[in-house]
């Protein structure tokens, strides 16, 4: 090992450890920031530990409001994603390659498209047909590029699919109905599980769509944004506290079904 | 399609079909459509629809064009989004090769897992934190000024926060393909790089990074098309100097009160996306098929 090599390993491992500063600093701040008793969420000067900012969240209607609307939101964007992903993987599958390759192109498109568009696009449509922006807008925007990651999902899992078990259970009497709830559900059910569980953190976060077509509701993420214009406080920092603790619990949970489904491929 | 009516039968079959249908003809076709008919037309009174003057015309797109200021935000726009693109592909390359190359199973597992714990909390939380970081009074500018690295306070919200926010919420669009791509590598061919006498950085630039050209090019592509249609870092970290391309659309949409115009720009941006991504999997000749893995 020469000098230059020494050099370089000495940086990288100072750079490894900075990355993970940069990546976690600012959330542990942010998190930090909520037992400070100053009105701007902070963490210098440390003017006093408090619980406060809790009571001062769950005190916050206009927050809890939000909130529901979001989990409304992403409880009608999953019943949407959902059969529609299952239904264009099962298509892909049964393509020819060229125009399978045609589809698929046309299929992901919406996930290379900017947020911001998929939102107006779907605003000046539903305008000319008299709807304006609001809960069954947001959930139609979002939909159509969460459709996409519920697809790929599928269409993973999919893959690895055994259809000599379809031609067996049509060979057994089964009619073709009972094939697909009884054989192909089954198989995809830990694909669809985790594929819901993305769909809803995707529909939770998101923001740069739902902003154009939110109209007057006002879901979670738009909350929190107003909130840092119109006075932010470490209740909004309580809030994201605990939204990254649900977040790892939630990541925790999507990781260990990804595993189990992944396992049980294996077997 | 016959072989999935074959598959499924006619009930199942057209269920799919419909599903599909619903999906990219009503919820993508019909709504890009009529944004582009948007785009053409001109903004009028209700009661001139349908007049003489409702006709097609390349004025919105011309208007961008013309008016300098919001000329200069779109290709400062496009500018810093691939400004972004790069800093984040700088950034994201030294631990993607770690984990693919160096680390241990069981450290990978972990690492991985650490990653994308900021990538499930939501982009407003992460870029609220930044703003939090970033404050004329806040931790930054404490923790330098005790350092002597500065003896004044920095404003920092503008071009500055703006790019640390963005580089921070598209790491992990960076991140995983590029790591995809190194860890498909076999190490022998690093080694027998080594054993010929190439230095470090060589290793990387002549083995190593022409093999991860395709993760290197669909993870710049993300990050472009994230960074030029993002909304909420620099409407938070930026300041009046630093307006970004799609807070000019927001205002012709509900400041402005022309969505033809913010139509226009809409498609514009649109595009240049569109282009960019697909000018650059075919230079660096990756498949669209590869891309959304």
């Amino acid at each position: 090992m020469n000098a230059a090599d020494r050099i370089a390993r000495g940086l990288f491992a100072f750079y490894f450890v900075a990355f993970f500063v940069y990546l976690f600093a600012p959330l542990a701040i942010m998190a930090a920031a909520t037992f400070n008793t100053s009105r701007f969420p902070t963490i210098t000067p440390w003017q006093g530990t408090t619980l406060d900012w809790f009571n001062q969240l769950a005190a916050d209607t206009g927050m809890w409001q939000s909130l529901r609307t979001s989990i409304l939101v992403a409880f009608f964007v999953v019943a949407v994603a959902l059969p529609i992903g299952t239904a264009a993987a099962l298509m892909l599958t049964s393509l020819h390659a060229r125009a399978r390759s045609f589809l698929y192109a046309v299929m992901v498109s919406p996930l290379l498209t900017p947020g911001v568009v998929v939102g107006i696009s779907t605003l000046v449509l539903w305008r000319q047909l008299g709807v304006g922006g609001g809960i069954f807008l947001i959930v139609l925007a979002q939909a159509s590029f969460i459709i996409c990651y519920v697809m790929l999902m599928v269409a993973a899992r999919l893959q690895r699919f055994d259809r000599t078990q379809e031609e067996a259970a049509i060979g057994l009497g089964a009619s073709k109905f009972m094939m697909f709830r009884r054989v192909m559900l089954p198989f995809l059910k830990p694909a669809l599980i985790a594929a819901a569980f993305l769909a809803v953190l995707q529909s939770i976060e998101n923001y740069n769509t739902t902003l154009f077509v939110r109209g007057f509701d006002t879901p979670l993420t738009v909350y929190i944004a107003t909130k840092v214009r119109t006075g932010l406080t470490p209740a909004v920092n309580a809030l994201a506290l605990i939204m990254i603790a649900v977040t790892i619990i939630g990541a925790i949970v999507y990781e260990v079904v990804r595993r189990r489904s992944r396992s049980s491929i294996d077997v | 399609m016959a072989e999935l009516y074959r598959r499924f039968g006619s009930g199942l079959g057209t269920l799919f079909l419909a599903l599909v249908a619903v999906w990219l003809a009503g919820m993508v076709l019909a709504p890009n459509l009529m944004m582009i008919d948007y785009a053409f037309r001109p903004n009028l009174l209700p009661a001139e629809i349908g007049g003489p003057r409702d006709v097609y015309s390349l004025d919105n797109i011309l208007y961008l064009a013309n008016e300098s200021v919001h000329r200069t935000i779109f290709f400062k726009t496009v500018w810093a989004s691939a400004l972004v693109a790069f800093l984040t592909l700088v950034v994201c390359y030294p631990p993607a090769y770690w984990l693919a190359q160096r680390a241990t199973p069981n450290h990978t597992a972990v690492v991985l897992l650490a990653l994308t714990i900021p990538f499930w909390i939501n982009e407003v939380l992460r870029t609220l934190a930044w703003y939090i970081l970033l404050a004329f009074r806040g931790p930054l500018n404490a923790v330098l000024l005790a350092l002597g690295i500065i003896d004044q306070p920095m404003r920092w919200y503008g071009d500055a926060g703006v790019l640390a926010g963005m580089v921070y919420a598209y790491i992990l669009f960076m991140l995983f393909p590029i790591y995809n791509a190194i860890e498909s590598l076999d190490r022998s061919q690093i080694e027998a790089a080594r054993d010929l006498g190439a230095s470090i950085w060589r290793t990387h630039w002549r083995v190593v990074i022409p093999h991860a050209k395709a993760g290197i090019a669909t993870g710049c592509v993300f990050t472009f098309m994230l960074a030029a249609g993002s909304y909420v870092a620099p409407a938070l970290l930026g300041a009046p100097g630093s307006r970004w391309f799609t807070e000019i659309i927001y205002n012709w949409f509900f400041e402005g009160g022309d969505w033809n115009r913010g139509a226009a720009y809409a498609l514009v941006l649109l595009v240049l996306c569109l282009t960019v991504v697909l000018v650059t999997l075919r230079i660096a000749r990756v498949n669209l098929t590869d891309v959304a893995k």
